[in-house]
């Protein structure tokens, strides 16, 4: 959302808090101020249908522009591909199914290894985060270690895995797991360090034990850093996933990727770019969801409605 | 919680004692940093005693050696007769900055010290909503602090405090951050409530006004490292009305003394802040 409609959202907000020290006071603003609400929300509501029909019309636009390329032979579809072939081989995959099965199965397959690592790698990384974050012990001992495992590329550890673990699941699983639980470790760790004293100090007085201190203290307020990292994080895990299925799988869109690639079929790599995109703006409208639940208690934040829109 | 009674015949125990109390802390840098040296205090329970001093004599070092949060580095230091190791139990604290829980909604902020302490959900929002009742927020027990005032969320930590019925309060600086009406509001409110309860108190504040407004006795602490300088009794009648109580020709004849005291300590703790800015 842009910088005008996000002010309106800020104020709107505001404006139900009682601002004064007096509760009564507050009660005489209220009506005046529902009128310039309902305004705001309409000027807002027509922002967006205006804001999405010119989003739509960009990507009409580029669509278009392709497939003219295409048909005036200003661009070589063997290598590019067209936007009709690729819907055309999108119905197939669906109507009739893919070489390697339905299209359904492909996706399920991929998206049980994205989520298994993804579940994987954010338990690992939140366990160990808040573990190293809360023992300066620990974390000293550990840090070089860390640091090593986290400049190598990752990705190459795949083609350890698929010939350790085979081409099933099971290495791309593995591969999605490491590659998500550096992130989610990271911001673990340094949400618990970021963890106000104060905040501590007074659930200790108030006569929490170190586990209630843990839980009611330090999770929480690491929590705001773990759930920013979740949005980068199953989107490294689908790379895990397709990436451990491109070097050697049996089932999966990477496979199918992959084998489109084998025929000189664009289209087809295309198309499962298509599906995987898909998969990735679902979950993120999840994980965006799941974040507005747990963190309701923060302020309305101004990077939030990046990803709302 | 544990109750300690006073050995009966005795001499009453004092609520809080500290007798040549220290406190070092190491730098960063290497070097030993000398808050509190020799710190004598005693308090009575019930009693309110306010300290004052200038910026870094180490007022605040007394309240975490009291509550338990650190370690005294010599002297002794006791709550109700008992040595303080680790967190004292039957303590109070207000920080000065905002220390209520972000992520808790107000009811569940007042709840969390008989929470903690192993109480039942039911009983323990019993009372914190009477608690609530008490500090005027009766309405609010949904709401996340980040929608209250800064008065109001000052409300939420004196309930949250006071639920638990600590026998000693220990207070630092709480309410400087908010403005000057709010505040003197806030300093009644209090007054009211610790008639209610009556614990000790240590009311840490640079506020010299607020300090005889509100306490039995106010300590002058030196330049630090901080010990005592004086200890001036106030017997100005209460219950006193904090925004009234500052005409009081008894009010401003007891502040003049105390500031004779305090002025030279505060001029050479700036004197001090100047050349440390200028070298």
């Amino acid at each position: 959302m842009n910088a005008a409609g996000e002010q309106f959202g800020v104020t709107s907000a505001g404006s139900d808090l009682p601002s004064g020290e007096s509760v009564l006071l507050s009660t005489s603003a209220p009506l005046s101020q529902e009128t310039t609400r309902a305004g705001a929300w309409q000027l807002r509501w027509r922002r967006r249908v205006l804001m999405n029909i010119s989003r739509l019309a960009i990507v009409a636009g580029l669509l278009g522009l392709w497939e003219w390329g295409v048909n005036a032979g200003h661009i070589d579809p063997f290598f590019w591909g067209e936007p009709s072939q690729v819907w055309a081989t999108l119905r197939l995959w669906i109507t009739v199914g893919t070489d390697h099965g339905s299209l359904a199965e492909q996706i399920s397959v991929t998206l049980q290894e994205a989520v298994y690592g993804f579940l994987i790698g954010v338990a690992f990384g939140v366990i160990l985060g808040i573990g190293l974050g809360s023992s300066r012990f620990l974390a000293d001992l550990t840090s070089p270690f860390i640091k090593v495992g986290n400049s190598i590329p990752r990705i190459v550890l795949g083609s350890i895995f698929t010939v350790a673990f085979g081409f099933g699941i099971e290495s791309k699983v593995i591969l999605a797991a490491v590659l998500v639980f550096f992130g989610v470790f990271f911001n673990a760790f340094q949400g618990t360090r970021e963890v106000d004293r104060n905040l501590a100090a007074n659930a200790r007085i108030l006569g929490a034990s170190r586990l209630q201190v843990t839980r009611q203290v330090v999770l929480p307020s690491a929590f705001t850093w773990i759930l920013a990292s979740l949005h980068v994080s199953f989107g490294f895990a689908l790379i895990g996933a397709i990436v451990g299925e491109i070097l050697g799988a049996d089932k999966g869109l990477g496979l199918l990727i992959r084998s489109s690639q084998n025929n000189f079929d664009m289209n087809g790599v295309l198309g499962g770019m298509v599906v995987v995109a898909v998969i990735a703006l679902l979950a993120e409208l999840l994980i965006t969801l799941l974040e507005k639940r747990i963190l309701r208690w923060r302020p309305p934040s101004h990077s939030a409605d990046m990803t709302a829109a | 919680m544990t109750i300690t009674t006073s050995a009966k015949g005795g001499p009453p125990v004092p609520a809080i004692e500290l007798v040549n109390a220290s406190k070092r802390f190491r730098t960063p840098g290497g070097g030993v940093f000398t808050a509190l040296r020799d710190f004598d205090l005693t308090i009575a329970p019930g009693e309110f005693c306010a300290v004052v001093g200038p910026t870094g004599c180490g007022k605040s070092t007394t309240l975490t050696l009291v509550s338990g949060l650190e370690r005294a580095s010599a002297g002794s230091v006791k709550v109700d007769g008992k040595p303080v190791a680790g967190i004292t139990p039957g303590v109070g604290f207000m920080f000065q900055q905002d220390a209520v829980f972000p992520w808790k909604s107000v009811l569940d902020n007042v709840a969390a010290g008989p929470r903690f302490r192993g109480q039942a959900r039911s009983k323990a929002n019993t009372a914190a909503r009477d608690w609530l009742r008490r500090v005027g927020l009766a309405g609010f027990e949904d709401r996340y602090p980040h929608q209250l005032s800064g008065g109001m969320r000052k409300r939420v930590a004196l309930a949250q405090s006071l639920i638990t019925e600590p026998r000693v309060l220990l207070m630092d600086e709480p309410f400087s951050a908010l403005d000057v009406q709010t505040r003197s509001i806030m300093s009644d409110e209090l007054l009211g409530l610790w008639e209610q309860t009556r614990p000790a108190v240590i009311f840490v504040t640079h506020d010299l006004e607020e300090a005889i407004a509100l306490a039995d006795k106010v300590v002058v602490l030196t330049v630090g490292p901080g010990t005592v300088k004086e200890v001036f009794p106030i017997n100005l009648p209460r219950p006193r009305r904090v925004q009234e109580i500052r005409f009081d020709a008894d009010f401003i004849a007891i502040y003049e003394k105390i500031w004779e005291a305090l002025r030279s300590e505060v001029q050479t703790a700036y004197a001090r802040s100047t050349a440390a800015a200028a070298s």
